[in-house]
């Protein structure tokens, strides 16, 4: 099993890094305020060549990698959990649409993806479904030479500023997933806020009155929609947030340790209390071990091996544990500072509880990773 | 049976411990194919038997028993052979 990251992998990371520090870290508490991640930081990344990662170059992308797209996540997400939801969203789709889009859908989708020309989003959650998708209440019924949707969506990740949602709905009761553009007729878009995590991610509710797409816009076959198409999806997903999170738990143990390090109580730094000392091993040991499972995922993603479904869930599971208890302690270690806005540790913990919610809540997984314990390491 | 069948037997086997699966067992009949399994499969297959899954193979015939997929392997790789001949 391959464990160190190679001299190339490296130098990307470092490119990653720098560009957070100087694009993403300074302004990332801002955008939480504003509850909007601003277009000029996503053109940013668009011709840094960050958005659609993993489109092959046959289609205009890059080719990522899946290490390396990996830590482009992590790197991105220890600066701003909303802008490292926008990677993957996109990219969950990008990754739909290469997985099992016709040649007519990756030359009409994949290079405007990979230029970020369009974004995409995941139009799957709704008001009265989410763990259990194959409920999805949206209808997509045959008329002639186009499908006909009805229904309405929640959640959708950037769905403000997304051109291409992927849509799961329902025909003749068969989960089906369709390629819908935002200028289809009958799509509405009306922006939600005041969320508790992830504020700047520019969520929407989309509904579809009547909305009319071209019949070749079906994205895999009727009744595969979630179990083919929106399973591909949100295993992307699911990498991809494992990633962010072990960002986020990163974020936290950096702060931590420099608050630390800078602050005194009864006479000597917080660093030297050892009741806090056994908080920072925690972090530090916890940020590891999510970080190889996420390494470990992302070698047997590359090589395309059946057991990465089952090695990304557990990655995101632990990661998403290890954000959430590093986020809290990491508040607890700033005290009454980690609750303002002064310092982002208050930020790291909102948007660490999103984790164990977004691409397979942790119930979910506590109940699916006892079912694959069989496959060996 | 022969080595695909062999080979599409083993790996469903992990998921159907109790049952020693014949070439012709349904397995969707037999339960715990949910989409986990399902993409697994899609990748086993990929992987280890050398084919490529498109859209148009996506249908439940071509993966409810072991002699489906192997059916579903030997046409795909006649396929390609033709295309290379």
């Amino acid at each position: 099993m391959k464990l160190e990251l190679t001299p190339e992998e490296r130098a990307a990371r470092s490119e990653f890094r720098a560009f957070a520090a100087e694009h993403v870290v300074p302004h990332a508490d801002r955008w939480d305020r504003e509850q909007a991640v601003p277009r000029e930081v996503i053109e940013r990344l668009a011709a840094e060549g960050l958005l659609g990662s993993n489109i092959p170059s046959d289609y205009g992308g890059v080719g990522r990698d899946m290490i390396t797209y990996g830590l482009l996540t992590e790197e991105i997400g220890r600066g701003c959990s909303s802008l490292r939801s926008l990677l993957t969203v996109h990219d969950m789709v990008a990754h739909a649409v290469e997985r099992w889009g016709s040649r007519e859908h990756k030359e009409r989708y994949l290079p405007r993806l990979a230029k970020g020309e369009i974004l995409g989003a995941l139009a799957l959650s709704e008001p009265n479904a989410g763990s259990d998708a194959k409920s999805v209440e949206t209808v997509a019924a045959s008329d002639g030479d186009a499908w006909v949707l009805t229904g309405t969506k929640k959640w959708t990740t950037f769905g403000q500023l997304a051109g291409l949602f992927l849509v799961l709905a329902q025909h003749e009761s068969q989960p089906t997933a369709f390629l819908v553009e935002r200028e289809a007729p009958g799509l509405s878009i009306r922006p939600l806020s005041g969320l508790h995590g992830t504020r700047a991610s520019l969520l929407a509710e989309i509904t579809f009155d009547g909305c009319r797409i071209p019949k070749d816009q079906l994205l895999g076959r009727v009744g595969f929609g979630v179990s083919h198409v929106v399973a591909a999806a949100l295993e992307h997903g699911r990498y991809s947030v494992a990633w962010g999170a072990v960002g986020v738990a990163q974020a936290c143990l950096d702060a931590s340790l420099t608050y630390a390090r800078s602050r005194k109580q009864f006479g000597s730094l917080l660093f030297d209390h050892q009741l806090i000392r056994a908080m920072l091993a925690d972090m530090i040991t916890n940020v590891r071990a999510a970080r190889l499972l996420c390494l470990r995922a992302g070698h047997l993603r590359q090589t395309g091996d059946p057991g990465a479904f089952m090695e990304v869930m557990v990655a995101k599971y632990f990661a998403a544990n290890t954000a959430a208890k590093t986020a809290n302690d990491a508040v607890q270690i700033h005290g009454a500072n980690g609750c303002s806005a002064d310092y982002p540790v208050a930020r790291y913990l909102r948007d660490s509880k999103v984790f164990e919610i977004i691409e397979g809540s942790t119930q979910i997984q506590q109940i699916t990773i006892p079912l694959f314990d069989f496959q060996e390491l | 049976m022969d080595q695909t069948q062999a080979k599409i037997k083993e790996f469903l086997s992990r998921f159907f411990k109790s049952h020693d699966l014949q070439p012709d067992d349904d397995i969707f009949a037999l339960g715990f194919v949910n989409s986990l399994l399902a993409m697994q499969l899609v990748a086993f297959v990929e992987k280890e038997l050398g084919i490529r899954v498109e859209d148009e193979d996506l249908d439940l015939d071509n993966f409810r028993s072991i002699g489906a997929i192997a059916r579903l392997v030997a046409k795909k790789t006649a396929g390609t052979e033709a295309v290379s001949a």
